[in-house]
């Protein structure tokens, strides 16, 4: 069976420096920060009191206040970038078969603020149980692409993936699957989070997985520098639409960027320190590369998972230089997490909308809050530091790797017809 | 108007999402304000915390207009 081509058609964004695609990538290669303190609770007594958070956002612009009631965050913002990404894809959805159109959506926690303040509410009465029957249905972490079927009428297939950081990677590798596998002519994908609450916070704060540099929280997220401390957690969405080549081309739709190859793999080795010498990550790379049946010199960039965590950057760095050798020098290497934070299950699908802009526009976005060299990561790598650079960008590959030792790796290319 | 009125018309307004003008008495949860059977559910709950009562599941079930809401609320209250 010949596999069918899969392309990009639309994309929306709502992420800390941006709540537009146009906007966050406007940020993105001017190497705008998105940390501040945190708004959203009185941080006061965490360790970590700043995050990055979305601004001037108010969820009543987009949905009426009775629908935005019955969803959790991680839903709202799901809900708001995938209309940015229907209306910018141009599909008429009296024209499609909406059989033939699912929803492959990932979140890593789901509705966690949603179960913070029921439980809370039980713990603070006098043990009757009075738990609200929307809780169940806003917690769950499905249930944002439910409610994305029902807003559209998508019938097709309809789930969403968990793997934690990996999560909207994995997402958009199923849609891309079952587009190939012809299940599917359209896919809306992507991926939301909404865990900057206590229950967040306190929950990564236990792991000593966040940045605790609350005395300079625009300087916080610094991957590959010498310096960093931890990822800064950040929240949002983003969203893709997933087509079938010829269905896209069939009604004059604007291609984005094409997919053509992933990788899928476990790290076998700890729940949430990556394998020392990269081992996961170098395999979902390798299968990447060969799914698309490209030579590793014709990667022009890559979108790393890049947390600023001490073991995970080294990780990184260590298997893009095992797998590309010399061109390892040659490529643009970025972290964008330096200036979205860490959107956990949102970080594939707003890393991937980076990729798609880079090769859009020929430029690089810059790994910003770069101070001082790491000496465990090679100064010869192009890690695109504080400044954005020019490049043509005809393939783009971007990793995400989860707690659990999940690794997920996409490769994007220039759509030339 | 009773202030069982006021505050059960303005627990629905805030739960259902809808203008004051449609809560009359007659106005049916589902049929009318556009309720469905978790949203009557929750109007139920918020009724007992608001009025420190405790409304069972067969009393609830009768419970589908606002007037049947208030008169079940005025007959239940100290």
């Amino acid at each position: 069976m010949e596999l069918k081509r899969v392309v990009i058609t639309g994309l929306g964004a709502l992420t800390p420096i941006g709540n537009t695609v146009d906007e966050y990538w406007n940020s993105l290669i001017n190497g705008v920060s998105g940390a501040a303190p945190i708004k959203q609770f009185d941080a006061s007594k965490f360790k970590t009191q700043f995050a990055c958070e979305l601004k001037n956002f108010n969820v009543e612009d987009f949905l009426d206040r009775k629908e935005a009631r019955k969803l959790d965050q991680f839903s709202q913002y799901a809900m708001v970038s995938v209309s940015e990404a229907m209306a910018d894809s141009g599909i008429d959805l009296e024209k499609i078969n909406l059989e033939r159109a699912g929803v492959i959506w990932g979140s890593g926690i789901g509705g966690l603020k949603t179960f913070q303040d029921e439980a809370t509410n039980f713990a603070l009465g006098d043990g009757t149980p009075r738990f609200n029957p929307f809780f169940i249905p806003k917690m769950i972490a499905d249930i944002a692409a439910g409610h994305i079927s029902i807003k559209y009428g998508l019938r097709g297939p309809n789930y969403v993936t968990v793997s934690a950081c990996a999560s909207s990677n994995n997402a958009l590798i199923d849609a891309c699957m079952l587009i190939q596998l012809g299940k599917s002519d359209i896919i809306v994908s992507g991926g939301s989070e909404a865990a900057v609450n206590v229950a967040g916070i306190g929950g990564f704060n236990a792991l000593k997985a966040l940045s605790t540099r609350n005395d300079s929280p625009e300087t916080a997220s610094r991957p590959f520098d010498k310096d960093r401390d931890g990822f800064v957690l950040g929240e949002g969405s983003g969203a893709l639409i997933l087509e079938e080549l010829e269905h896209a081309k069939a009604r004059g739709a604007k291609i984005y960027a094409e997919v053509i190859g992933s990788g899928l793999s476990a790290d076998a080795y700890h729940i949430t320190a990556p394998h020392p010498d990269g081992l996961g990550a170098l395999s979902v790379m390798k299968q990447a590369i060969a799914e698309a049946g490209i030579k590793k010199e014709e990667v022009d960039y890559i979108n790393v998972h890049g947390t600023s965590t001490p073991l995970g950057d080294i990780a990184e760095t260590k298997a893009i230089k095992t797998i590309f050798g010399d061109h390892a020098y040659d490529l643009n290497i970025s972290s964008t997490k330096s200036m979205t934070g860490h959107l956990l299950g949102a970080a594939g699908a707003i890393e991937a909308i980076a990729c798609i802009k880079a090769i859009e526009n020929d430029i690089v976005p810059p790994t910003i809050n770069h101070f001082t060299d790491d000496p465990e990561i090679d100064p010869k790598l192009n890690l695109t530091f504080n400044k954005a650079q020019k490049r043509t960008v005809n393939v783009a590959l971007s990793n995400t790797f989860g707690f659990g030792g999940h690794n997920t790796s996409v490769i994007f290319r220039k759509y030339k017809g | 108007m009773s202030d069982v009125n006021s505050r059960v018309i303005s627990i629905i307004v805030d739960k259902l999402g809808v203008s004051e003008d449609e809560v009359n008495n007659e106005a049916n949860f589902t049929n009318d304000l556009g309720a469905d059977s978790l949203d009557t559910v929750e109007l139920i709950m918020e009724f007992e915390k608001e009025f420190n009562i405790a409304i069972p599941d067969d009393q609830a079930e009768k419970i589908q207009t606002v007037g049947d809401a208030i008169s079940y609320i005025e007959g239940n209250t100290k």
